[in-house]
């Protein structure tokens, strides 16, 4: 057997009680193309930052084409040939592409230029060597990233959840540059959850589950089905089925809303209409920058219309363009916004605290005062009715892991028992457990006729949510499709329609 | 000399002070780090300039003690707030202070003592033009200030230290993950912030108004610094506005030499004033704050 580019022998991180990795054996072939699969939390990104050296090893070893190396920090590892394209990208929105690769990469203007267009034909890497990178879509910005790291001249790229970020056809041109890559001798750890990609792409796979390493295999030789019960170590959660419902009210419309946004970075809505009836689930898609915040800040009343705009937004029968997020909850509405820390819940006060956030008008505040055993009531039978793992109900909300976190949230919007429920990415970063059972708990409140709302980046998950979808694409809505009528692909050109990818 | 003369001639010296600090403190700035301390660090230098001229040193050697009296201060600064990881505008405010009382004391003994300042250079042909003349013929010091500004700006678009140390203030994690030290990067920054507070406060105190008066900075520290945040971060309009407050303080000495009757203290609150009021309505425009805007300005890192 020839000598693994890159071996971990006995690796384990710990960051305080937590045991991120445990004792994790690793070895990286030249030439191919190696998956990293786990859930959250199962320690992929610790791994990679050790291999990275952004964080030292408490135990262990690592070799490199045979030898035992230190790591100490990301600039010797780029010395030894690693490169990696980060999930967040690490590129600087307030300057031009070339600017961003001559920080890492040396040389004149001019020859980086040249050297970005070369890389961008040679490996299908199109983009602007001159545009600053803020005006660059998700797929552009992780082309330069790409790009950039190809100029060091890598022997081992590693790209975390690269896919996370792209529409399908992007993946399939991402996919072409990985094998193109791999061809030429660059070796790839590509860490993912996502079974179907691994499965089209990887030459091998560990699989990780909470820090160890629970597989090496071939990916092909296992469906994903197996997969799946490798990573988290039991079957996928059932689905329940959405049943029938008859015609309900009309929950939510929106108008021909437009709204223009002086913020360079914002992307401004056009033309914007959709309807949510009561006992339906309507499913927004697209890549996020497409308007999703934007569009979540107007129906949530955090940014509201002006006088003149009457009659674009309407709840329940009622206009409420004008009306503050109050106002519009008062109606029976709620809401899960996108970022659990900071807008969903308040990360340093107790869940009983959070709790009272927008639970307060179930009678857990009197004449001004906060009725404290009733929220705690409140709290307990949100942990206990959505299975959050927590110590008890006086946890800070910022200990959660992001799933139980997201459940405890969804549970307590669902206790107020709205009649319109809006929720914006609900299983963006959390485990597949915690997802299923969310997802399970939206379609049960679909069935007992409340109106949902659901933006998701995820199109199996709107697929297996929803009953119509539409597309956000650059600010703009696609017409409604039935889900039972359309096939993701057609999902998927309408995310990129008239959108750079599609050249 | 009619009052126009009188400003155009006059404008460059008087906005020099405001501007040596404002781009000391437009590069700590950049980096994301932001030190309220300017007003401190320029009394600092200024006290130590007029003590040394005031003995015989010379001005080059105040210069360069003022300037590393300023140094000494911000690297102070950074061992708290940077080092430490104690917020910066509590950290920027006690350097101040600290900054302000030391030049109080060492410059207690030359109380209203003054100095012989520095001749000025005029450009050939330029400077006999009739009116503008004037605008040609300053000290070196503001010759160097002019220069420095345009080496500023082409650093900061042109060069990869420049880029580096934009890249710092909008994104310190990525630029640690490109394998650069973001402590490095903001020590420097800092300390080159602290340079120009000190040299800008020895050419107040030894050029400009070559006499010691405790107190004599008189909030030019603080004007530098809301001259950065109006000017958006870009070393031209930090220049145009500390020339702006320059020319309308001129403005109101000649009103009161010309013996209009508007009291002194709405004629010397007036740059301020104008100042304000131009750049803020300069600076309202979101996208260019937000395209110049650094993002992690203020933020205490890791």
């Amino acid at each position: 057997m020839t000598t693994p580019l890159l071996s971990l022998r006995g690796v384990s991180k710990s960051y305080g009680q937590v045991h991120a990795n445990t004792a994790v054996d690793l070895d990286v072939a030249p030439n191919a193309i190696h998956a990293i699969l786990g859930e959250n939390g199962a320690g992929k990104s610790t791994l990679m930052k050790l291999i990275y050296g952004v964080e030292s090893p408490d135990e262990g070893e690592i070799f490199w084409q045979g030898e035992k190396r230190r790591i100490a920090s990301p600039s010797e590892a780029r010395k030894l040939g690693i490169g990696m394209v980060f999930q967040h990208f690490s590129l600087f929105e307030t300057l031009t592409v070339v600017e961003n690769v001559s920080l890492v990469v040396p040389g004149t203007k001019k020859e980086l230029t040249d050297k970005i267009i070369q890389f961008g034909e040679e490996f299908g890497l199109k983009v602007d060597p001159l545009s600053h990178v803020h005006s660059l879509s998700v797929g552009e910005r992780q082309r330069v990233e790409i790009i950039r790291c190809l100029m060091a001249d890598p022997k081992l790229l590693i790209l975390d959840e690269p896919t996370s970020v792209l529409p399908p056809q992007s993946v399939e041109l991402l996919f072409e540059t990985l094998r193109r890559l791999a061809e030429r001798g660059v070796s790839i750890l590509f860490i993912s959850h996502k079974l179907e990609e691994i499965r089209s792409i990887c030459t091998h796979a560990t699989i990780l589950r909470s820090g160890h390493v629970t597989g090496n295999v071939s990916p092909r030789d296992f469906d994903t089905h197996e997969l799946a019960k490798m990573m988290i170590g039991r079957d996928m959660p059932e689905t329940i089925p959405a049943k029938p419902m008859p015609r309900g009210l009309k929950q939510l419309e929106l108008a021909n809303l437009t709204h223009i946004m002086e913020d360079p970075f914002a992307v401004s809505l056009h033309d914007v209409s959709l309807q949510v009836r009561e006992g339906e689930i309507l499913g927004i898609a697209g890549v996020s920058g497409n308007g999703q915040s934007e569009l979540a800040e107007l129906i949530s009343g955090e940014t509201v219309l002006p006088p003149s705009e009457g009659e674009r937004i309407v709840m329940m029968g009622q206009d409420v363009s004008t009306l503050n997020a109050a106002a519009r909850r008062k109606l029976g509405f709620a809401f899960v916004p996108e970022d659990r820390l900071g807008q969903g819940a308040v990360p340093e006060l107790s869940l009983t605290k959070n709790s009272l956030l927008t639970a307060h008008s179930k009678g857990l505040i009197k004449r001004g005062m906060v009725n404290l055993s009733k929220a705690t009531r409140f709290t307990n039978e949100c942990i206990e009715a959505y299975d959050v793992r927590t110590p008890g109900p006086e946890a800070e909300a910022g200990a959660l892991s992001g799933g139980n976190l997201q459940k405890f949230i969804v549970g307590r919007e669902i206790m107020l028992e709205p009649k319109l429920l809006f929720v914006n990415q609900p299983t963006w970063g959390v485990d597949i457990g915690a997802s299923a059972a969310i997802r399970k708990r939206l379609i049960e409140l679909r069935n007992q006729g409340c109106a949902i709302l659901v933006i998701s980046e995820e199109i199996e998950e709107l697929f297996e949510l929803s009953d119509h979808i539409q597309v956000l694409n650059q600010g703009r809505l696609s017409p409604r499709f039935k889900t039972s009528e359309i096939q993701p692909e057609d999902i998927g050109r309408h995310m990129i329609s008239s959108a750079e990818d599609v050249a | 000399m009619n009052a126009i003369e009188f400003i155009i001639s006059g404008m460059l010296a008087a906005a020099t002070p405001f501007l040596l600090a404002a781009l000391g403190e437009l590069v700590a700035e950049r980096s994301g780090v932001l030190n309220l301390g300017v007003e401190g660090m320029m009394a600092f230098g200024a006290a130590l300039a007029f003590i040394i001229v005031y003995n015989g040193g010379g001005h080059i050697l105040a210069f360069l003690v003022a300037g590393i009296g300023g140094v000494l201060l911000s690297l102070l600064f950074a061992f708290v707030a940077l080092g430490l990881r104690a917020n910066q505008v509590a950290t920027g405010l006690a350097i101040g202070i600290l900054g302000l009382g030391l030049s109080a004391f060492f410059g207690k003994p030359y109380e209203s003592y003054t100095i012989k300042g520095i001749s000025k250079i005029s450009i050939p042909v330029l400077s006999d033009i009739p009116v503008i003349g004037g605008l040609f013929s300053q000290d070196i010091v503001v010759w160097l200030a002019i220069l420095t500004s345009a080496g500023l700006w082409y650093a900061l678009t042109r060069m990869k230290a420049g880029l580096l140390l934009r890249a710092v203030g909008e994104n310190p994690k990525a630029v640690n993950s490109l394998g650069y030290s973001v402590f490095a990067l903001r020590i420097g920054a800092v300390a080159f912030g602290g340079l120009m507070a000190g040299i800008a406060g020895a050419y107040a105190s030894t050029v400009y108004t070559p006499l010691w008066a405790d107190g004599m900075i008189a909030g030019r520290g603080w004007i530098a610094v809301a001259l950065v945040v109006f000017g958006t971060w870009m070393v031209g309009r930090v220049f145009l506005g500390a020339c702006l407050f320059g020319a309308v303080s001129l403005a109101g000495i000649a009103a009161q030499t010309a013996g209009l009757s508007i009291p002194s203290q709405i004629l010397t609150s007036l740059p301020y004033l104008v100042t304000i009021v131009v750049l803020g309505i300069i600076s309202s425009n979101k996208r260019l704050l937000k395209l110049n805007g650094i993002a992690s300005l203020g933020e205490t890192y890791k």
